[in-house]
């Protein structure tokens, strides 16, 4: 009993010390295993398994039917120096949708947690409810509603604000048009794009210590933006971190709305997005070999990305994550 | 002296005016068409193809959902067999992920284990998991487990959500240790633990989980267009987007219009519902 009573005041001191807010009851309890068990096998059998089978794959030739025939890294040289609709078309149409829907989405969707923070809670509410509810719009609801916005007729309901406001006389294809529909994609996506990083945003902001906004201004700090750069912003890092690897994944993700509106491949390839490309080639053309290799690619991107986010957004310590880690907690 | 104090007003001022004005178009902008979604639901026939196009409903009726119902009970499968399918689906999956979900927050946020930090950290890079890029894959998997066809192939994908897992450990890691402890003391094994302190205190987060699942089953469409070719085992998404996408005659316009409603609907509510828990969870959201 002394024994056992010693020990945890032993690991108390160490918990103090490392300001770790877990139990050390044990130091290895199985137990732990047996509750992750069964999310973690699932995890491994359709996440984990699907990326180690993409990367075998990507360096296969697969057409689905036969076995596949192991071809090096022909597939990934074929991206980079084959692919003329990947070069001429993918990769730009996805930097171009990934910097405005990602970083711009991102952008906006900080300001308006912060314009949102900034209005009483039952005006908040109801204004972060409008915000939030596009991103709740998927599938069949969003292909609908922009078809009929976009219609390409005088019906259309766009063409029909357009053309009364005197812009355009004759009705536009929007749809079928190569000069209009990236933008479009990009539109739907910004729009869409306030899902739940932004609400993490919101909250992270709603949480900023109140006594610093007052220390700040009396030591000068006068008025919002400054006060949005010096207080807000560096209390509030771990959710703005959560929200850039949420617009991060969403900008790389988001290809569905093309395939949904305009078909694939888009006409001209006008606003083919790598996830558009891979579908194309894995599911149209049965080069699942390829596909692999661009899966991987993408998966890849958002990685850099994400890690990019997170030397940005982190205040680590370079000689070791731990330290500052525990500090902060 | 509150000057400095701008977060979080508790009552309205006259500065607030000027941030509302300011963000009203925006606000406008991305709730205009969820506005129109619920409005063109009703619109009659001759609204649906007003010359010039109408916005609003001016005379709402039940016909469009009428007529979807008419028009899937001549086919060979009824509409009450798609919606029976997406509701099990849904139910299945939701259940399953805030089961395993909330086990294994408890255990990467409470117990101390070897492997958790390697687990935690797995978890974390996957939350950045683009799962159309392995659609492929997955098939495969799905084929070898021989699953196709099975309910099985619509739930098992979609349990496992990084990003649900990371949100509820975020937040059992605020359940303070003393409680735990406490109950330690008085006898509790870990599954005790697990459902009499950890359950209980989690709601919110549980709440934000669901919804975040709900959101991926209800409207997905991979499962049921590659892993089923049974058409009476897809669910009722596939089926309203066949609808839409086959439908593009006068007659498909109105049922579309219906569908987008019936499909946007229930994340709404559930969203609404929940909101206040949702915004209780995204306070320990960060990444750390």
């Amino acid at each position: 009993m002394a024994l056992q009573a010693n020990k945890t005041e032993e690991t108390n001191k160490i918990k103090t010390r490392r300001k770790r807010n877990k139990i050390s009851r044990r130091e290895n309890n199985w137990h732990g295993w047996l509750f992750i068990g069964p999310y973690a096998l699932i995890f491994s059998i359709f996440i984990l398994i699907p990326v180690i089978l993409a990367v075998i794959l990507s360096f296969t030739n697969f057409n689905a039917i036969q076995f596949p025939k192991f071809v090096g890294f022909l597939n990934y040289i074929t991206i980079l120096t084959n692919d003329a609709e990947f070069m001429k078309y993918v990769l730009p149409n996805t930097i171009i949708y990934a910097v405005v829907v990602g970083i711009g989405g991102y952008v906006l969707s900080f300001l308006l947690a912060w314009a949102l923070c900034n209005l009483t809670k039952p005006v908040r509410t109801v204004f972060a409810l409008i915000l939030y509810s596009p991103s709740m719009t998927t599938g069949v609801a969003m292909t609908v509603l922009w078809k009929v916005i976009f219609s390409g007729d005088q019906s259309g309901l766009l063409n029909s604000w357009l053309m009364e406001l005197g812009v355009i006389t004759e009705p536009v294809i929007w749809l079928t048009d190569t000069r209009f529909l990236l933008p479009i994609v990009i539109i739907i996506g910004l729009w869409s794009s306030m899902g739940i990083g932004f609400l993490s945003m919101i909250a992270g902001i709603l949480n900023t210590d109140a006594s610093l906004y007052e220390a700040a201004s009396i030591d000068g700090v006068s008025n919002r933006f400054q006060e949005m750069i010096y207080i807000t912003i560096p209390q509030m890092k771990p959710q703005m971190l959560f929200a850039a690897v949420m617009a991060i994944v969403g900008a790389f993700q988001n290809g569905m709305i093309t395939s949904m509106l305009v078909g694939n491949p888009s006409p001209g390839y006008a606003s083919q997005l790598l996830v558009n490309h891979i579908e194309d080639y894995g599911f149209l053309r049965y080069e699942m070999g390829y596909a692999a290799a661009i899966s991987v690619v993408l998966l890849l991107i958002v990685q850099f990305f994400s890690k990019g986010a997170d030397m940005l957004l982190t205040d680590k310590d370079p000689y070791g994550k731990k330290g500052v880690e525990e500090e902060d907690e | 002296m509150n000057k400095g104090r701008k977060i979080n007003p508790k009552k309205f001022e006259i500065g607030q005016l000027k941030i509302i004005l300011l963000i009203l178009p925006l606000v406008i902008f991305m709730g205009m068409p969820i506005v129109f979604i619920i409005n063109h639901a009703f619109k009659p026939m001759e609204e649906l193809f007003a010359f010039p196009p109408t916005f609003f409903v001016r005379r709402a009726t039940l016909e469009n959902f009428t007529k979807l119902i008419r028009f899937s009970n001549s086919g060979g499968i009824p509409l009450s067999r798609y919606l029976f399918n997406s509701i099990v689906v849904t139910l299945l999956t939701v259940g399953m992920a805030l089961l395993l979900t909330t086990m294994s927050a408890f255990a990467l946020a409470k117990i101390k284990f070897k492997g958790r930090n390697m687990l935690t950290r797995i978890n974390q890079i996957a939350i950045m998991f683009v799962s159309t890029a392995v659609l492929i894959p997955r098939y495969l998997v799905i084929c070898q487990l021989g699953l196709i066809d099975n309910l099985l192939a619509h739930v098992l994908p979609l349990v496992a959500m990084p990003v649900a897992l990371f949100l509820v450990k975020q937040f059992v890691e605020q359940v303070p240790d003393s409680l735990l402890e406490a109950a330690y003391m008085d006898g509790a094994t870990d599954l005790d633990v697990y459902l009499k302190v950890i359950m209980p205190m989690i709601r919110p987060a549980v709440a934000t989980a669901s919804i975040l699942v709900f959101q991926q089953v209800w409207t997905n469409m991979e499962t049921s267009s590659y892993f089923f070719s049974d058409d009476s085992m897809k669910t009722l998404t596939f089926y309203m987007n066949t609808l839409v996408n086959v439908n593009n005659t006068v007659a498909g316009q109105g049922m579309s219009a219906a569908a987008s409603l019936i499909m946007f609907l229930p994340n709404l509510i559930l969203f609404i519902i929940l909101q206040n828990k949702v915004m209780n969870t995204m306070a320990s959201s960060g990444i750390k």
